[in-house]
């Protein structure tokens, strides 16, 4: 049982770090691809296809195995982080695009009419909406990140799936050892869908309803 | 002549989108105090009108000054629309403020006023359109016409110099007009320059100093309210003024 932990903290650790990057591509892409400029658009939507139509496993060996024929070699933890990541990256700016979009326009014109940047208007206007409205698409991104950060398993990441191999080997219980591993990733899912929707729930603005925003 | 005598001269102004010309060669000047209302049918361009000049849309040529800045050569644009207000017809709320922090958030956000300097001067702008009991709510939980005196009440916390309104009642219920306008009388009373796109006759008629009636992109005629109604210069003003207070009233308030 103490292994079947450390493969879950480095499950959790997979899919915190693979939503963490895709955040940190997803709110400035979903940016550029609403206000920025033409080519900036034609980029990211390039970027942003490319990586939704590949298969998760697949890209984790271009990076794994890949990459290193030009140079760039990395441990398959990491490799895993950033090819997931990239992935999340495109999935999450859809999911803010979308949410961005769905806040009238005339509010961003109003910011800027009191004199403030795209920027400013997107920060201080937008995206604090965005965010409520964006809140349980990113719940369910959430899942599918987690539930792919088995594919870490291929490139030989000791997480959760890859434990319970380990323990199979000696004790030869798959039934019991799956099914624990298949209830850890519930409890997961199902504690952190509850604390978002508690999140939700706190960040509620009087009459703003998010659930009329998504439909 | 002074050049620089007007808050605001609006030269050859000339925009297309496309092969569409909504824009002809738009000529006019603002002094300060002055309120003006522009009339017209629908799609001669009053709102791009009123977007070039504080350039949230690019004219093609022609020249803008507020006071004696090029605007549309003006490098900070930001600082300029500042200087401008701007109310819209679909109020453009902040929908996850309260009243008060829509009010507060450009000067704190733009001119970097300190949080409780801005907090007083909301304050004094929330009463100033009748709203302080409602300084805590949430824009979706206004009424119309309380939305549009937030949104006054916002564009007037940055001191503009000028405030520009397209079609300020527009969008509300008939019996929320009067509360709108009324505010919006009472700031001409005290002297700011405002540049109002509206069909309300009777505020028109009443309030302004002078009103300009466009058509496809050009300015037909202006001048004082009495002029236009009783005499009008062009068969074309006569005929849309009729048809405008035979639709709209004459909106006596
Ligand atoms: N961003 C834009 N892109 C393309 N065409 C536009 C844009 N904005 C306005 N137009 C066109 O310019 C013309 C004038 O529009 P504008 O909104 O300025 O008219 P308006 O006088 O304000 O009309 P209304 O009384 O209906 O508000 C219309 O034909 C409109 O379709
Ligand atoms: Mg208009």
């Amino acid at each position: 049982m103490p292994l079947l932990l450390k493969g879950t903290l480095v499950t959790i650790e997979i899919t915190f770090l693979t939503l963490a990057i895709g955040m940190l591509i997803a709110v400035p892409v979903s940016f550029g691809q609403v206000y920025g400029p033409k080519w900036g658009k034609v980029l990211i939507g390039i970027y942003e296809k490319v990586l939704r139509s590949i298969p998760g496993i697949v890209i984790l060996f271009l990076i794994y195995y890949g990459l290193p024929r030009v140079g760039i070699q990395m441990s398959p933890f990491l490799a895993c982080v950033i090819g997931l990541g990239l992935r999340s990256g495109a999935y999450q700016s859809q999911i803010f695009r979308g949410a961005i979009q769905s806040i009238d326009s005339t509010q961003m014109r109003a910011s800027r009419s009191l004199g403030m940047s795209k920027m400013q208007g997107f920060r201080n206007v937008i995206f604090p909406q965005a965010f409520r409205v964006a809140l349980p698409p990113w719940a369910n991104e959430f899942t599918i990140v987690l539930k792919d950060s088995s594919f870490a398993y291929a490139l030989g990441v000791t997480e959760l799936l890859r434990q319970g191999r380990y323990i199979i080997s000696t004790t030869y219980e798959p039934m019991l050892i799956f099914l624990t591993i298949a209830a850890i990733y519930f409890v997961i899912t199902f504690t952190l869908n509850k604390s978002l929707q508690a999140l939700e729930t706190k960040l509620i603005i009087p009459g703003f309803d998010i659930r009329e925003k998504i439909q | 002549m002074s050049e620089n005598k007007h808050i605001l001269r609006v030269e050859n102004l000339r925009k297309s989108f496309g092969d569409n010309v909504v824009l002809k060669d738009v000529s006019f000047t603002m002094d300060k105090g002055e309120t003006k209302v522009i009339i017209g049918p629908s799609g001669t361009g009053k709102s791009t009108l009123l977007t070039c000049i504080n350039q949230l849309v690019k004219p093609d040529s022609g020249t803008i000054y507020l006071k004696d800045i090029n605007v549309t050569k003006a490098e900070e644009m930001n600082k300029i629309r500042a200087r401008i207000g701007f109310v819209f017809q679909d109020f453009g709320l902040f929908s996850h403020l309260t009243a008060m922090r829509n009010v507060m958030i450009g000067p704190v956000k733009v001119q970097k006023m300190n949080k409780e300097d801005a907090k007083n001067l909301a304050y004094e702008e929330l009463k100033r359109v009748g709203l302080l009991e409602h300084a805590d709510k949430y824009p979706a939980q206004l009424s119309g016409g309380q939305k549009q005196r937030v949104g006054i009440a916002r564009a007037l916390a940055m001191q503009p110099e000028l405030i520009l309104f397209d079609e300020p009642t527009s969008a509300l219920d008939p019996e929320l007009i009067g509360e709108v306008l009324a505010v919006m009388k009472d700031l001409a009373d005290n002297k700011m320059t405002m540049l109002i796109v509206t069909h309300e006759m009777g505020f028109a008629r009443t309030v302004s100093d002078e009103i300009i009636f466009m058509e496809d992109g050009v300015i037909v005629e202006q001048g004082t309210p009495e002029k236009l109604f009783k005499n009008p210069e062009h068969k074309r003003t006569g005929e849309f003024l009729f048809k405008l207070t035979e639709l709209y009233g004459e909106g006596d308030e």
